[in-house]
């Protein structure tokens, strides 16, 4: 293959036995891109086992599936034409096999979409449409094959065309051409056709030349999902590949969901000419910043003006390929970008009728091969974007089990509860002016990271004196503590509240919380003012740094959301103290 | 050469991609042009470090210079070389004459199956390409591979984008294919663009002849070949239509599928 020329992605989707193996092979054979032999050893194959040779013989590499008949897995080709490289993926379109077509189709730049001319449109022909429409794909050419078997009519053609038309105009695809062809004949592949004098339009291989080279996506909002960060030498490098935009040495970052921020001090790359002074969208880069700030594999890099939204809820379409399948209130990991989270499937608004894309109500799951729209909650926010604002960090998979069984893209994104506190900690964050001390200094000097323990539980149920004594355990262990009750706000920083500017004291609470944390304090909380959803502004405005909530209760029951040890009043408060210093360890603070 | 620095991305990502998620990695080292290009590629990826070992099955008939060029740049580049070889099989005198197919998989197959059981690698990094037979043109980036090394062609994972497997089953490892989407002409105006050093047999040295694919001793024959330097190389290539692999006896009759199935590379 040659690098000179332009390289362009095409994947071939039909319904089986629509001849794609056949057009494929006819159109490699026509155009004289077949290795040397290659045709003579399968018309010699075909002759030994006295089967009439096809076209479609010379792609369907598998023993198993020239004797089926059918391509079971796609495969990809490689076709010089013109000024370009080709890359052909042939992907099955057998409906089992559908996970498959996907994986192919998820590649490609531009489709071909193949159709009977004897059988019509068939629903896995609207299938392949739509989903060709949700992987992105906005450039297809439609083949209407087998024009043989309609003795060459225009009508029959010409029928296919505007029904298909009208359906994919739904899905706001508009094909480029439509070609009459017949794949076993060599009509109008390679070709033009003599058998249809009605059609004046190109052949498929004229059609291919006219798709065109999608833009990089150099001028969106610059991503850079982090993939990990490496300490091989004296360098800490953070590496991740250029999804969107692009960015300089200089650049000040902003990380989400952390809300970190820094400087690009240094882009890294081995064997390269000349020093690197900024990487465009679709390339791996590595850098390193100008502070030591905790960052790691999930989050999102962008310029300050520009993030990515963070939020643990959305709209999403997803199409399901799992056997299993998937009720409302089911639980999956998600993967988006490089982040990975816990996912539930909130609600099922409706299955997609691919045929009629009309959208079934309120079902109770989604089955193998149905495409829905859902919406998802996360277990933590994560950082995303719509995917019609910016597809790489729009768009994620489904894993159950060992595999990923779906993938989907991003609608709308939902501002929970806490957006606004979430937005108060960015915009605090952005404009934090920095001491001279950081904060690993502080980590290395105190002998620990900050963090804070959040009490919940009833009045009496003895969380003040757990807090208590794991606060003076703490304290004589050589830790920096303090006890932060809200109680203390009240008659100072909130004397100016009422009652009923609960959230306001809140907010506050949260504040004082994090200045202290940035101090480097293990901060321990107890308060009976705040209820559970008070405790969620505060984890806003704290993130991220680590929180441990340990509720208390007078007999065992449910427990509130996000309650990582529970503790009832009769308990041990030596013991309970050294159950939460153990998860404080596990959890990085004590080291 | 854009398309080039497309190929190296993608690459790279895959690399950082199998670093990050397996615990137990290694990276499959022929010495032959490709391998030697992922290995290179592992450098970018990694800022000039080789930071997973190289496993080589030598089968003990390789050419004499593939294990000199192996020893030599394990030094010049640092790196952690396994080698894996299958004793048994060649104490009780297996060689190519007892049959080819037989030698593939004693020596090769088998000898990697040992180091793996014994390694308890998890993730195996390897150098296959799509355009260089039928079979390999169907292999996903991430490829599952089960207890018995077993490749299940007809229920592979979906791939899309650029999300892979990386959980598994306990007991099953994954083959990781970060050259999927290069050609030999991709490989060669790689190895140019970067200054590679590759092992003299790809080039003529005198007697019109040249190794186009390197494999065993006795299973591979150089080509008629007077291409003295890379970019005589990549010319020659841009004007042949001979397969690459057609001096490579075990590719002959479906011998290739019969041996991905059992977990040969």
């Amino acid at each position: 293959m040659d690098t000179a020329k332009e390289h362009f992605q095409i994947v071939f989707v039909g319904h089986v036995d629509h001849g794609k193996s056949t057009l494929l092979g006819r159109l490699y054979a026509d155009t004289d891109s077949l290795p040397v032999g290659h045709l003579d050893k399968v018309r010699d194959i075909c002759a030994r086992q006295g089967k009439v040779f096809e076209y479609a013989f010379l792609f369907d590499a598998f023993l198993e599936e020239q004797e089926q008949g059918i391509t079971i897995d796609t495969a990809r080709t490689f076709f010089s034409w013109g000024d370009r490289q080709y890359i052909i993926i042939d992907a099955p379109g057998h409906k089992e096999f559908l996970k498959n077509m996907i994986s192919g189709a998820a590649r490609a730049e531009a489709a071909v979409l193949i159709i009977d001319a004897g059988e019509g449109i068939q629903e896995q022909s609207k299938r392949h449409g739509y989903l060709l429409s949700l992987l992105g794909i906005r450039q297809v050419v439609v083949v209407v094959n087998k024009m043989d078997l309609v003795g060459y009519s225009e009508e029959a053609f010409r029928a296919i065309e505007k029904e298909y038309r009208a359906f994919l105009s739904h899905l706001k695809l508009e094909p480029q051409y439509f070609i009459p062809a017949s794949a076993r004949n060599g009509d109008n592949v390679a070709a033009r056709s003599g058998a249809m004098p009605w059609y004046g339009g190109l052949t498929l291989l004229e059609s291919l030349a006219n798709f065109v080279k999608l833009p990089a996506r150099t001028d969106l909002p610059l991503r850079i999902p982090v993939q990990d960060i490496y300490k091989f030498d004296p360098r800490r490098i953070i590496a991740g590949r250029v999804e969107a935009g692009q960015f300089s040495v200089g650049d000040t970052l902003v990380f989400s969901p952390s809300n970190k921020t820094a400087v690009v001090k240094s882009i890294e790359a081995f064997n390269v000419p000349n020093v690197v002074h900024s990487v465009p969208a679709g390339r791996s880069a590595g850098f390193t910043l100008d502070e030591q700030i905790f960052v790691e594999r999930g989050e999102v890099a962008s310029h300050k003006d520009a993030a990515p939204e963070v939020s643990d809820r959305f709209k999403a379409n997803i199409f399901w390929m799992g056997k299993n399948p998937v009720p409302v209130g089911g639980r999956y990991l998600l993967r988006i970008a490089t982040a990975e989270v816990e996912m539930e499937v909130e609600a099922i608004l409706g299955i997609i009728d691919a045929s009629t894309l009309g959208r079934g109500e309120s079902p109770e799951r989604i089955e193998k091969n149905d495409v829905a729209e859902v919406i998802i909650r996360t277990r933590r926010p994560i950082a995303l974007d719509r995917y019609a604002d910016i597809d790489t960090t729009g768009r994620f998979v489904i894993i159950e089990g060992y595999d990923i069984q779906g993938g989907g893209i991003v609608m709308e994104v939902f501002k929970d509860e806490q957006e606004p506190f979430r937005a108060e900690a960015r915009r605090r964050d952005f404009e934090w002016r920095r001491g001279e001390i950081h904060l690993d200094e502080r980590v290395l000097r105190n002998g620990h990271y900050p963090g804070i323990v959040l009490f919940t539980g009833e009045k009496g149920s003895g969380k003040a004196r757990l807090a208590r004594h794991l606060e003076r355990r703490l304290f004589n262990g050589g830790k920096q503590v303090y006890l932060l009750d809200g109680k203390n706000l009240q008659y100072g920083l909130g004397t100016d509240l009422s009652d009923s500017d609960k959230e306001e004291m809140v907010r506050r609470f949260g504040e004082v919380a994090q200045i202290l944390l940035r101090a480097g304090q293990i901060v321990v909380s107890t308060t009976n003012t705040f209820a559970l959803a008070d405790h969620q502004i505060i984890r806003a405005l704290v993130h991220p740094h680590t929180v441990i909530a340990v509720h208390m209760s007078f007999v065992e029951g449910p427990l509130p959301d996000n309650t990582d040890l529970h503790f009832l009043e009769s308990d041990d408060l030596k013991a309970a103290a050294k159950t939460i210093m153990e998860l404080m360890e596990e959890k990085n603070i004590l080291l | 050469m854009k398309h080039l620095e497309e190929l190296e991305d993608k690459s790279v990502y895959i690399l950082r991609e199998a670093y990050k998620n397996f615990d137990n990695l290694c990276m499959l080292w022929s010495i032959g042009k490709d391998s030697t290009v992922l290995l290179w590629l592992m450098r970018k990826a990694f800022f000039g470090h080789a930071p997973i070992p190289l496993l080589h099955i030598d089968t003990s008939y390789k050419i004499k210079e593939m294990i000199e060029y192996r020893d030599r740049l394990a030094r010049d580049w640092d790196l952690t070389l396994v080698v894996g070889q299958n004793k048994e099989a060649l104490e009780a005198g297996m060689s190519p004459e007892r049959g080819r197919m037989e030698c593939c998989t004693a020596l090769k197959t088998r000898g990697l199956q040992q180091v793996l059981d014994e390694k308890r690698y998890n993730g195996v990094i390897v150098g296959v390409r799509s355009d260089e037979e039928g079979t390999r043109a169907k292999e996903r980036y991430f490829s599952p591979r089960d207890k018995n090394n077993d490749w299940d062609f007809r229920d592979q994972p979906p791939e899309l984008w650029d999300q892979f497997k990386t959980r598994f089953e306990p007991g099953t490892h994954v083959r990781i294919h970060p050259l999927l989407d290069w050609t030999e002409i991709n490989i060669w105006e790689y190895i140019k663009k970067e200054d590679i050093p590759v092992i003299p047999l790809y080039f003529d040295r005198g007697d019109g002849l040249r190794y186009r694919s390197l494999g065993c001793a006795p299973c591979t024959t150089p080509i008629r070949s007077t291409a003295k330097t890379v970019d005589e190389i990549i010319t020659e290539l841009r004007n042949t239509k001979v397969a690459e692999r057609s001096g490579r006896a075990q590719d002959a009759d479906r011998g290739m599928e019969k041996l991905r199935k059992d977990g040969y590379m």
